[in-house]
């Protein structure tokens, strides 16, 4: 595109300029050049969690590394899954997991319907509140949420993981942006029909919000499986305890083989990966999606 | 008025009975809509602000009943040399993350906006490390950078640099936080970049071209500016995180060694979970969340009056 310029100009200097070294032309684009290198910065440490959970305790404490070892050792996997109830740390996780997505898309979704359609008193005063919460990270109610989940006598329970995240000033504002670009017609034609509020929520304007719905439940997804420091505050049996501060409990443990605990870590990954890799675009898509509304 | 109410009468339309005027009504509606989402916000959100506030004046050790003790946490807050150093090692690590992360995915961005081979396999590549948990990543580069066993080690020797300790050395441990946590998040900005490029409408670049702007100049004039919401929003929130940082420090170096990761929010999570110091850790978390607001504002500011929003 810029040649088609300069091949314009081209006559007027031909004469004077002496005349250029052919231009050493790569087979392939020079951005590989690049992005080659970078590709391994990012995927080096995942590939070498790998090989290292497939070595036996002793390749994988060996200077100079075995980078590539001949057999794969997959008795790590089963020491890992033996050190530590990894069973209860998973069946914990996708509880965590799923009831919070579920109480978000259900939560936020009501309250998100009534700030963008029904006016009622005081939606105003409640919307100022909400986003006013917004500015306010988790990281500082640390210590008065304990307390109160502690006052609901939850501390200890996967129940005292969920509650505080059944739903988010975040969520809330999401759909209702989202919700507000949705013509309106529709539901007023509903209306007029006699369907009840709830009946076009439901029928009409959440299947309409797939995308926001979904960005909603897999952003809450990732943020719940990867949780850390709120487990971490509350739980204290290690069965009550999620994938990660289990990994965590393994890792700070008593000695501990590194291939084992590498393989306690590739398992606490597969199920965060498998859902990337087969909904790649969705979380994506999430993920740019909450860049851009904000 | 009174006319009008006979008209209908007149015509027959009668009002609806009064319980279906108060089910059916909005008001009903509404508040039922958002009763639920209410309660939750005000007993996890709401109250906890507040609660925050009143228990940095209290001493209080999260068993024994609590009782006020004025501003004695922030004064002792102001004369901690632990807090202090928090501080300190919290700004050195937002000013080295924050920028690194954001140019660098900028620059990745613009490397992967592009129609070339394999982009899809480097896109891929560049996402991974957001899915992977903070505590899978902090257990795979505390091997990674091992001083005895690690790769980064055998590296630095195969092309015959010297050794390091990496996360066992306080002058090394806070900027391989930096590096790891840069890895991680870096994916994350590239993604909002990448919807932000491809947002460009294509006929501005054209013009550009057509007006010979050379490829640098258009980037600069053209495409940088246009980025500026994607950017003013990342400055916002990878400082908010960075102010953050906790997960990393927890799994890597407990803050250590001699206390040289140590971050606020690991100081908080020390004072009020290690040695029961509720009123104390929610002293820190109060002063948290004033920095955290000022800066933010001051972001925004500053934003406000150099981002160009297109629409």
């Amino acid at each position: 595109m810029a040649t088609g310029q300069t091949a314009q100009a081209e006559p007027l200097f031909r004469l004077t300029v002496p005349p250029e070294k052919p231009r050493r032309r790569l087979p392939f684009s020079p951005w590989h050049l690049f992005l080659m290198p970078v590709a391994a910065v990012m995927l080096v440490p995942l590939l070498w969690m790998v090989i290292v959970s497939l070595e036996t305790a002793s390749q994988a404490q060996r200077f100079p590394p075995v980078l590539f070892p001949h057999s794969f050792h997959v008795q790590s996997y089963v020491d890992a899954w033996n050190a530590a109830p990894f069973a209860h740390y998973f069946l914990n996780s996708a509880i965590y997991s799923l009831s919070t997505v579920a109480g978000q898309l259900l939560f936020c979704s009501l309250a998100a319907y009534a700030f963008a359609r029904i006016r009622f008193f005081g939606r105003e005063v409640l919307f100022v509140v909400l986003l006013a919460t917004l500015m306010v990270p988790f990281q500082v109610l640390l210590i008065p949420t304990f307390l109160i989940v502690k006052k609901l006598g939850m501390v200890d329970s996967v129940g005292g993981l969920i509650v505080p995240n059944l739903c988010s000033a975040f969520g809330i504002f999401l759909l209702r942006q989202f919700f507000r670009t949705l013509p309106i017609e529709l539901e007023e034609a509903a209306r007029i029909d006699g369907a009840s509020r709830l009946a076009i929520l439901f029928k009409i304007v959440l299947p309409l919000s797939l995308p926001a719905l979904a960005t909603l439940g897999i952003i809450q997804f990732l943020w719940s499986w990867n949780d850390f420091l709120w487990p971490l505050v509350i739980i204290n049996t290690d069965t009550h305890a999620p994938i990660q501060l289990g990994l965590s409990t393994l890792q700070g443990g008593h000695f501990m083989e590194w291939n084992v605990l590498m393989a306690g870590t590739v398992m606490s990954q597969i199920p965060i990966l498998l859902a990337f890799f087969f909904a790649q675009r969705w979380f994506i898509q999430s993920l740019a999606y909450t860049g851009i509304k904000q | 008025m009174t006319a009008l109410a006979e008209d209908t009468r007149a015509v027959g339309l009668e009002r609806p009975p009064l319980w279906r005027r108060v089910l059916g009504s909005d008001q009903l509606a509404g508040w039922a809509f958002v009763t639920p989402a209410v309660i939750l916000i005000a007993v996890f959100a709401v109250i906890p602000i507040g609660w925050a506030a009143l228990l940095s004046f209290q001493a209080n050790n999260l068993l024994a009943p609590a009782h006020y003790i004025g501003f004695a946490n922030y004064q002792a807050l102001a004369k901690d040399p632990a807090f202090r150093s928090a501080v300190v090692h919290t700004v050195i690590y937002t000013a080295l993350f924050v920028p690194i992360s954001i140019g660098g995915a900028l620059g990745l961005a613009v490397a992967l906006n592009r129609k070339i081979r394999g982009i899809r396999f480097y896109r891929l590549a560049v996402f991974v490390p957001v899915v992977t948990s903070t505590v899978a990543t902090g257990i795979i580069f505390l091997w990674l950078l091992d001083p005895t066993f690690g790769i980064v080690n055998y590296f630095l020797h195969a092309v015959g640099l010297p050794q390091q300790k990496f996360l066992q050395d306080p002058n090394q441990a806070l900027y391989c936080i930096v590096g790891v946590t840069v890895w991680e998040w870096l994916g994350f900005d590239v993604i909002i970049y990448l919807a932000a490029l491809q947002g460009i409408p294509q006929d501005l670049m054209e013009a550009a071209e057509i007006d010979g702007a050379s490829r640098w100049s258009t980037f600069r004039s053209v495409v940088l500016p246009l980025l500026g919401p994607a950017t003013l929003f990342l400055v916002v929130w990878s400082t908010i995180n960075a102010l953050q940082l906790f997960d990393e420090v927890y799994v890597m170096t407990r803050g250590g060694p001699i206390g040289s990761t140590t971050a606020i929010v690991f100081y908080l999570y020390q004072q009020a979970f290690s040695n029961f110091s509720a009123g104390y850790g929610a002293a820190i978390a109060v002063v948290l969340f004033l920095a955290i607001l000022v800066v933010t504002l001051v972001q925004l500011w500053i934003g406000r009056r150099r981002v160009y929003y297109a629409s």
